[in-house]
């Protein structure tokens, strides 16, 4: 049996008397698009939070690819393999979309020269043809400031994807774009990750996009995880449709 | 911080025709001992102070605003004297390099215990290490020599002693020769992937966090870098007033460092020069022709400048400069 690339033990975390994490055990396997769905305050981001690092469980543990990361901070976890989106696109926002790009690859070789430009990296092509993955190669030399809140969300995953990571950890990826291009936005996203060879887990609150680019579903509920599937036997779940989706989807 | 911007991220080199006003103006501060001989000394304190605002100045590009930056400039200049007192007919490059390496140290010290702090904690927590060290040094007089400071003899230059004229000379070209190279290498430093991650702390430390990146870390290069520029200046001061007082670590020298960045410019390595120049002639012919009233002009200068130019002197000579190259 092939071991998981993402697995957690036991998590327990409480926020004085909310528990977001009530012993969750979970497996993730390589080479899947894992959502996350529930209702909100459920512990969806939370989850994203103690695999990336950002917070630390009161018991529990999380292991990647079998090494304990836990305890680890975001930065060293970003260097075993994990990278990680966020709901508000986090990027330098006085930096344009390639430099953006650069200073992460600047980060992921470690670049110290002091006296080289950033903009002379050997890794300025691999950071233009990660934009052009993203369909955002057109606003390379604009400001962040500058752009869309989906284009902005694309950079961010772009960001993320220059890390050359295992694991992509995103966190609601097409919140906040209009619903006419949450498509668009998935089909570069799903396609940048296959071209990346990136496992991705995403927490989803629009179930059509669930349905459509996710291998697979898990539940979250009252902190822990109440179903897993693929997205047909989730979705059309009696239990999910009553507690989380509210509604059939078409 | 919100109504000052500090100059972008460095995202390539200058227009070539800038470049060549930049490099006239160097030929000028060169020309001055013998087009303006009366000026050396003034331009010579303008460049030294200008070296240490430079150090200010990589704090501002991190959106940080350091109140104590001083006590790097005090360090230096003490430490030049400690070892003139020490080392009899000690060489000038000797002191330098002395005065420098333990600025640096100090910003390391001083430094771990900071980067862990942002914004008003930042910046207050510089002054309280300054009026620490300001403090020891009015205090210990029997070693300080307290509000009198110390006496420097004039080293001697790679062997040689000069005589007053030759070594004043000598220090002002040096002093220039710093001021290019050392400005040169903190703008290539500012565009440089390190530089560029030691600027996102402004920005967004959750995302270099997700890069993989220490913010403390990314931080204290730039501390590190912040205290020598300021050593170097505080050693080349030293050697040109000849004497080392308290006053060097006194907080109205920090405050001053801070309205000379945001004069210039925040965020400008040039600025920060042309700034420090600009300071220097106004407080000299302000306060010998305006008396009490000097500061007054220069805070409403100030006042001004952030309401009016936010990209300071040097924000205003680019802007004039393109805008005659957009008609010409």
């Amino acid at each position: 049996m092939t071991e998981p690339l993402l697995e957690t033990r036991d998590l327990v975390i409480r926020f004085g008397g909310v528990t977001a994490a009530d012993h969750v055990s979970l497996k993730i396997e390589a080479g899947r698009n894992l959502a996350i769905i529930g209702p909100n305050g459920a512990g969806k981001t939370t989850f994203l939070n103690i695999c990336s690092g950002w917070i630390k469980p009161s018991a529990g543990s999380v292991h990647f690819e079998g090494e304990d990361i836990t305890r680890l901070p975001p930065r060293k976890i970003v260097t075993r393999g994990v990278a990680r989106a966020f709901q508000i696109p986090q990027l330098f926002t006085e930096h344009t979309a390639l430099e953006n790009l650069l200073i992460a690859a600047s980060a992921r070789d470690g670049l110290r020269n002091p006296l080289r430009s950033m903009h002379g990296i050997d890794a300025r092509d691999e950071m233009m043809h990660l934009l052009d993955m993203v369909n955002c190669a057109d606003v390379a030399d604009r400001v962040v400031v500058e752009l869309s809140e989906g284009e902005r969300k694309l950079i961010d995953i772009a960001v993320a994807l220059a890390l050359k990571p295992r694991l992509l950890l995103m966190d609601e990826p097409t919140s906040g774009v209009a619903s006419s291009q949450k498509d668009e936005i998935m089909e570069i996203l799903i396609k940048a990750l296959s071209e990346a060879n990136v496992t991705s887990v995403f927490v989803e609150h629009d179930m059509s996009i669930v349905q459509t680019y996710a291998d697979e579903v898990a539940v979250w509920n009252a902190g822990n995880v109440q179903l897993r599937g693929t997205p047909s036997e989730v979705l059309e779940h009696p239990d999910v449709i009553r507690d989380v989706i509210g509604e059939e989807i078409a | 911080m919100s109504s000052v911007t500090t100059t972008a991220p460095a995202t390539g080199s200058s227009p070539a025709a800038l470049s060549l006003l930049w490099i006239a103006g160097v030929v000028l501060l060169a020309a001055v001992p013998f087009l303006a001989p009366n000026l050396q000394l003034l331009v010579n304190f303008a460049l030294a102070k200008g070296l240490a605002v430079v150090g200010v100045t990589v704090l501002l590009r991190a959106g940080q605003v350091s109140f104590g930056h001083a006590l790097f400039f005090g360090i230096s200049a003490y430490i030049g004297a400690f070892v003139m007192a020490s080392v009899p007919g000690m060489d000038f490059f000797g002191i330098l390099i002395a005065g420098t390496l333990g600025a640096a140290l100090a910003g390391l010290v001083v430094g771990l215990f900071v980067v862990r702090y942002r914004g008003i904690f930042f910046g207050m927590l510089n002054l309280a290490f300054s009026m620490i060290f300001w403090s020891i040094l009015e205090k210990f007089y029997h070693i300080t020599g307290g509000a009198d400071g110390i006496r420097l003899t004039r080293p001697t230059v790679l062997g040689m002693e000069l005589g007053r004229d030759a070594f004043e000379l000598f220090l002002y070209y040096t002093a220039i020769v710093l001021v290019v190279g050392l400005g040169w290498f903190t703008i290539r430093w500012f565009a440089s992937p390190v530089g560029q991650l030691f600027q996102t702390i402004k920005t967004n430390e959750t995302r270099l966090e997700y890069l993989g990146i220490s913010p403390r870390r990314a931080m204290l290069s730039g501390y590190l870098l912040s205290a020598a520029l300021c050593g170097v200046g505080g050693i080349l001061m030293a050697t040109a007033q000849g004497v080392v007082t308290p006053e060097y670590v006194w907080w109205v020298r920090s405050a001053e460092m801070v309205f000379i960045a945001v004069l210039g410019g925040a965020g400008s390595v040039r600025g920060a020069f042309l700034g420090a120049l600009i300071y220097e002639f106004v407080r000299t012919y302000a306060s010998a022709y305006a008396g009490d009233v000097w500061q007054m002009l220069l805070g409403a200068f100030l006042l001004v400048i952030i309401l009016f130019a936010p990209g300071g002197i040097i924000g205003i000579f680019e802007r004039v400069f393109a805008r005659g190259k957009g008609t010409s």
